[in-house]
């Protein structure tokens, strides 16, 4: 199907290149400039463009997914209950996080993934905004005044080896932070881009393209939807839980539908063709904001008519700037 | 329960007209308009200046919001959805747009009318008071209202040119097209028509609860329950959906208030039991 004609040693090269930017290039930046604030954006942005390759997968069986800020909540909610009432480490917290956040939606899924496009969309962002609801409603939650004060994440021993300190001895948690999420970060794309070249990839597109079609030559249609999604909330619990263990605290407000939109925004301004998409849309949509900041009351109004711009001169997203002859395939 | 059921007919005649205006554009361009909370918002806001502040007659105020809004809709058809839809490869991208269009109106609203809550005086004082029901008489007059715009709206609908000609479009636009109907032109009438109508809802229901810039999302969540409810792109299922969702809302406010604030949770668990029976809401066409 030809998404990407690149070699793969230039691929390799390209994801080495992004390691060296981020592990060493990065830090040293910031350790010369003595900006690091920056660790936190950067932090954020990586976390938030790990919920938003959720929704991109979703986008990919072609489905618009409005309802990500839903698993985002949940995940940060199961976390910080394991780590504050149960005890549970953190980064046992984490991966739990995901899975009960895609056991969820594959009960949630096995009945709205029947539908289709505005409608999938709608039942989407309604979704997010029951999660706030529940969030107030269920006692666990503790209503609006949220957990707080939770602990940071612990060490990481094995075999008497640690592998990760206790980040409250740390002397510069958010540097810390900084390195683990961006290296689930990159685990993630890196798994995305995997996924979306194997052979299930391709049974995915075809959804995208046509699901009757697909169904009638013998494609699985209701188990890959339900895998996708599975696939794409487990990438929004993770995001919600590594959220909580930075802010320390969660809110029914941490993740609203403004948030929902914006994922899905940072896909369609990354590309919906590009797996990398998510990632350059939330970049750029975080950094663009934060940039705004000085303008004051006009922040939103300029941001808001720079993204009606893009959509009116690049309506196939960023990515499609530098790809433009792949779309003759 | 009789107190209930008013109320309930109340709420639905307002949610029906919010109701129509989105479905009424769904139907005719296949965009969903994020921006219509914004919309009513900002027709709530107008009303608000127009009554409240110059003291002009309420009428005048619901009719300033309604043009104002119908100029606005014309112009985002004209100027912005029409050139996306034309150059864009999925049909989704519209989506990011509308977003992009209520993330506009909510920064111009922010610097045009501020964070405040904002009401008017009420515009008939006194209480309708029957032994088995209590109601205020501006709530019924705003109710009348309500109802006589959905009625005007869809004999506008069935009997008038223009109505017919968005029609035939909503049904099959390319051969609405070879059949003659200006497409383009009918496209913008329609948006024009869908936004007054969430203005005018925002217009009257400044009089009775008030409006403040943070209520466009929730609206706006609350219309897309009401069209899946109904249908998508269904005059009837927008008024059917509009009408059910009033009515559980004040069913569930009076039955559910000792159990805390979950009308909307168990509304949702109820609307997924009923989507995966009826994928399409009520009377729906499918989509895809």
């Amino acid at each position: 199907m030809g998404l990407t004609m690149t070699s793969t040693a230039s691929k390799v090269s390209a994801l080495a290149l992004f390691l060296v930017v981020a592990f060493v290039l990065v830090p040293w930046l910031i350790a010369v400039s003595g900006r690091s604030d920056l660790y936190y954006t950067l932090t954020s942005v990586a976390l938030l463009s790990i919920a938003s390759a959720g929704v991109w997968l979703t986008f990919f069986i072609g489905r618009i997914n409005i309802g990500q800020g839903a698993y985002a909540l949940l995940g940060g909610y199961v976390s910080a209950i394991l780590v504050t009432a149960g005890g549970v480490s953190f980064w046992l917290s984490l991966p739990l996080a995901g899975l009960l956040c895609a056991g969820i939606s594959v009960l949630i899924g096995l009945p709205i993934l029947r539908l289709r496009g505005v409608y999938f969309a709608m039942v989407t962002l309604v979704l997010t905004e029951v999660a706030r609801l529940a969030a107030l409603a269920v006692p666990l939650t503790n209503g609006a005044k949220g957990i707080t004060d939770i602990p940071p994440p612990g060490a990481i021993r094995l075999f008497g080896l640690t592998l990760l300190p206790d980040f409250a001895t740390l002397a510069n948690p958010r540097q810390a932070f900084y390195f683990v999420t961006v290296a689930l970060m990159v685990l993630v794309f890196a798994g995305v881009y995997r996924l979306v070249h194997s052979r299930i990839g391709q049974l995915c597109l075809s959804l995208q393209q046509n699901e009757e079609l697909a169904s009638s030559i013998g494609v699985n249609v209701a188990a890959l939807r339900i895998i996708a999604y599975a696939i794409s909330s487990f990438l929004g619990g993770i995001g919600g839980a590594m959220f909580v263990a930075i802010a320390q605290s969660i809110y029914p407000s941490s993740f609203a539908v403004a948030d929902s939109v914006n994922f899905m925004l940072n896909c369609f301004l990354g590309g919906l063709g590009y797996v990398m998409g998510p990632l350059v849309g939330t970049f750029v949509l975080y950094f663009g904001w934060d940039f705004l900041f000085r303008t004051g009351e006009f922040q939103l109004l300029i941001y808001s008519m720079v993204l009606i711009a893009l959509m009116l001169v690049l309506p196939n997203g960023i990515l499609s700037l530098f790809a433009p002859r792949r779309k003759e395939s | 329960m009789t107190q209930v059921i008013v109320n309930g007919l109340y709420l639905g005649a307002q949610y029906a007209l919010i109701a129509l205006g989105l479905t009424l554009i769904f139907a005719l361009m296949n965009v969903l308009n994020f921006a219509h909370g914004q919309m009513y918002v900002f027709g709530g806001f107008i009303t608000y200046t127009v009554y409240g502040q110059l003291h002009l007659p309420f009428v005048v105020a619901l009719a300033c919001s309604g043009v104002t809004l119908a100029i606005i809709g014309a112009l985002f058809e004209r100027f912005l959805f029409r050139t996306v839809i034309r150059r864009s490869v999925r049909d989704e991208s519209t989506m990011l747009l509308a977003a992009g269009t209520a993330f506009f109106l909510d920064a111009v609203i922010l610097l045009l009318f501020g964070e405040k809550q904002r009401g008017v005086p009420k515009i008939v004082n006194g209480v309708l008071n029957v032994d088995w029901l209590i109601i205020p008489y501006d709530k019924i007059i705003v109710g009348v209202i309500a109802l006589v715009l959905i009625a005007s709206f869809m004999a506008y609908m069935q009997f008038s040119r223009p109505g017919r000609a968005m029609r035939a479009l909503a049904q099959d636009r390319v051969a609405a097209q070879l059949m003659g109907v200006n497409v383009d032109r009918y496209s913008m009438i329609g948006f024009a028509l869908g936004a007054m109508l969430a203005g005018v809802v925002g217009g009257l229901l400044v009089a009775i609860t008030g409006v403040n810039s943070g209520i466009g999302g929730p609206i706006s969540i609350k219309a897309f329950l009401m069209v899946m409810i109904g249908g998508a792109g269904v005059v009837g299922g927008a008024i059917a959906g509009g009408f059910i969702l009033g009515m559980l809302e004040s069913v569930g406010l009076s039955v559910l208030h000792a159990y805390g604030d979950v009308t909307y949770l168990v509304i949702f668990a109820a609307l997924m039991v009923f989507l995966s029976i009826r994928p399409n809401g009520l009377m729906g066409k499918p989509w895809g």
